[in-house]
């Protein structure tokens, strides 16, 4: 009897952990997001949200969800709980990819086409600034302490370091051919970059804006141009970075204090972008082409399932 | 230096682009492009609809340079390009050599063959070519021009594409239809040559001689015209399209048309959209008001090689553009999935290429599993052992 209590307890324990964790996923060509539930590990429902869903984020308090609708030119922002769109930003033609500052007032998105990053006013919902970058710009970040907007030009091949408070450039480091995504570490001394045409990764030391370290993918039996490096993230305490490869269909697991690579996670098809849960005891995988997405333990470095989500899945964020 | 116009117009370009002084610190290096082209007579066509485009090339040109110069606001580079087109019938070499004598050293040149050779003989390595139109396969393998590098893929590479999907289906006996230019038998050529590599068989092989009767359509004469056994798939080598498209639904048996018409082996196809290509497609569209075609694509590659190299070696000179070019450190992005380089044994730029029908794409050789030491676009083509110039 008292066995039994102690297991429904523990039950009851577990199934209100599941309902503490949702993952936003969105579906390029489903025009929907799907939310996933990583616990349970299942896809919970599918909503249809606007055009071309890419690029995903949530507001720092959880309570609105940003995505851009890109073959609506602009960011809708959907109310976490209703999952309704509660307002539409100017972003600028075709938005794929943004990002927001830690206090959450503001967001900058690359506009692919016009070569420029469209500066947003979160408070007002307002366009502020573009500011002029190279060819393509696609991937971007805000650094930790909010002083940097970094910007990728997949032609160009630089990466532009924007000053938060004047907004204009002030420097540029030239990296290897089209460079995808980019991440802060979370002492914001290091910026990481991929190259999906040299099979790289980039650490770019932030005091010099200088590369200081060149890492390179290869795989046995895998050939060479099928490792397309795109999303990057580093954990909170520097211990790993997990690169996605793309079409090579695998996460590179790299020491981020060594630089050398552990070993390489086989996932779903064309595998782009990632996201830890918010305890990092996970690691999550979009996979473009088999559409779904893999959940990685990061403890033991191993994919533990996969759960079908839909056509193309693109991005994520995860909420609490 | 400059002259005291050049600097006044480079002071113009500055202002042009916007440049604020703090990105760079650097003072502007100017690096000076033409592009070489001649008037051409609009050819036969099978379509009076289809519109003559005259600026094939240039465009693509122009959208590279706009691309060039963004980057260059943040290198201190500054890109200009001089186009010199030669009215049709008129001798290029004359002004070939004014470009010379002016210092281009970086020429993107969109000839025939013929033309592309004669003022190769004219250069003595004193500028760096960029053909952006032959497909001619001896210029890749007998007699290769050390001074050119080819954007576009040869015939060789095209045939082998096809055959390559051609294997995979094994769709394996061939019907070779020939027009009867020149250049439609190069392009037969290259259909047997790949046939052979690929283990097709080429079951029957027919000329087209034009010599039907008018009155009677296509209808009844293609029928008869291809009577000739059992067979998988028909390859048609017209170049021109004056007849390839007839064959299509009006053969004897039902089977489908590969080659310069159906299924074509292209570098570049107004439904390709894979691996970002939507968004070149995009700023062509913008800029040109038409869709992208080969030649544009090749001038695109082109100039934006020449940029790659004066961007990381700050060099620009036809030299040190031309080792970067050939050495393992070019790598570009050309919208097909794969960088881009050049095979250093005959200038040919090293590329996937699109087998497109007309309003999808079907496949993007090199396919999985043809296997290369090296380099898989490597199995397109000629490759360093069967190649035999300097």
């Amino acid at each position: 009897m008292k066995l039994r209590f102690s297991l429904s307890i523990g039950l009851l324990l577990c199934s209100s952990i599941s309902y503490s964790e949702t993952i936003f996923v969105t579906l390029e060509k489903d025009n929907a997001i799907a939310i996933v539930d990583p616990i349970a590990g299942k896809l919970v429902k599918t909503v249809e949200i606007g055009q071309r869903p890419r690029g995903i984020a949530l507001s720092p308090d959880q309570k609105h969800l940003y995505i851009a609708t890109s073959d609506d030119d602009t960011v809708i922002v959907v109310d976490t709980e209703t999952l309704k769109v509660v307002a539409r930003l100017p972003s600028g033609e075709d938005p794929e990819t943004f990002a927001i500052n830690s206090e959450g007032t503001r967001m900058y998105v690359s506009n692919e086409d016009d070569n420029q990053i469209t500066v947003i006013n979160l408070a007002e919902n307002k366009a502020e600034k573009t500011v002029p970058v190279g060819v393509e710009p696609e991937g971007i970040a805000v650094s930790p302490n909010n002083e940097w907007i970094v910007s990728a030009s997949e032609t160009t091949n630089m990466v532009h370091w924007i000053d938060a408070k004047t907004l204009e450039i002030k420097a540029n480091t030239l990296v290897d051919p089209r460079p995808r995504a980019l991440s802060f570490t979370a002492d914001g001394k290091q910026l990481w970059v991929t190259s999906e045409m040299n099979s790289t990764a980039m650490v770019i030391d932030v005091a010099t804006k200088e590369i200081t370290q060149t890492i390179r993918f290869a795989i046995p039996a895998v050939g060479q141009e099928k490792i397309q490096p795109v999303g990057v993230v580093i954990d909170a305490e520097q211990n790993w970075a997990y690169v996605a490869l793309g079409p090579a269909n695998r996460v590179a697991v790299v020491n981020a204090q060594t630089y050398e690579v552990e070993k390489y996670l086989l996932v779903g098809a064309r595998v782009w972008n990632l996201a830890f849960s918010p305890k990092q005891e996970r690691l999550y995988t979009t996979n473009g082409v088999s559409h779904d997405i893999s959940l990685i333990d990061t403890q033991t470095h191993k994919v533990t399932k996969s759960i079908a989500v839909g056509r193309y899945p693109w991005g994520l964020a995860v909420k609490k | 230096m400059f002259s005291s116009s050049q600097f006044y117009s480079f002071f113009l370009l500055l202002l042009f682009l916007g440049i604020n002084q703090n990105a760079f610190s650097a003072p502007v290096q100017e690096i000076k492009v033409a592009y070489l082209t001649q008037e051409k007579r609009p050819a036969a066509a099978l379509s009076n609809l289809e519109e003559f485009v005259k600026d094939k090339g240039w465009q693509g040109a122009k959208l590279a340079l706009n691309d060039n110069n963004t980057t260059g606001k943040f290198t201190g580079q500054a890109y200009r390009l001089e186009q010199k087109i030669v009215p049709v019938d008129a001798d290029i070499k004359p002004v070939f050599l004014s470009l010379l004598k002016d210092k281009y050293q970086l020429i993107i040149v969109n000839l025939p063959a013929q033309q592309l050779v004669e003022i190769s003989a004219l250069n003595n390595q004193q500028a760096l070519l960029f053909d952006v139109a032959t497909d001619t396969d001896s210029l890749r393998s007998t007699n290769c021009l050390s001074d050119v590098l080819h954007m576009l893929p040869s015939r060789a590479m095209r045939a082998d594409a096809l055959a390559q999907y051609m294997r995979k289906k094994r769709w394996n006996k061939w019907f070779l239809v020939v027009g009867n230019t020149a250049e439609d038998r190069l392009y037969a050529q290259a259909i047997k040559r790949s046939a052979k590599r690929f283990a097709m068989k080429i079951v029957a092989e027919k000329t087209w001689t034009h010599s039907f009767d008018a009155r009677r359509t296509a209808q009844s004469d293609v029928p008869v015209f291809s009577q000739v056994g059992d067979y998988d798939v028909l390859v048609v080598a017209d170049e021109q399209g004056l007849f390839g498209e007839y064959l299509s639904y009006r053969s004897w048996l039902p089977r489908p048309v590969i080659g310069t018409q159906g299924l074509k082996a292209t570098v570049w196809h107004k439904t390709h959209e894979q691996w970002g290509a939507v968004q070149i497609q995009n700023r062509f569209k913008a800029l040109a008001g038409r869709p992208m075609v080969e030649e544009d694509y090749a001038a695109y590659l082109a100039l934006r090689s020449i940029g790659e190299a004066v961007t990381r070696t700050k060099e620009i000179s036809a030299d040190s553009v031309k080792t970067f070019l050939l050495s393992e450190k070019f790598k570009l992005q050309g919208y097909k999935g794969r960088p881009l380089s050049f095979r250093p044994w005959n200038g040919q730029l090293r590329q996937a290429v699109l087998l497109a029908a007309p309003t999808s794409i079907v496949a993007t050789p090199p396919l999985e599993g043809y296997l290369h030491p090296k380099n898989e676009l490597d199995t397109l083509g000629y490759d360093q052992p069967e190649v035999h110039c300097q």
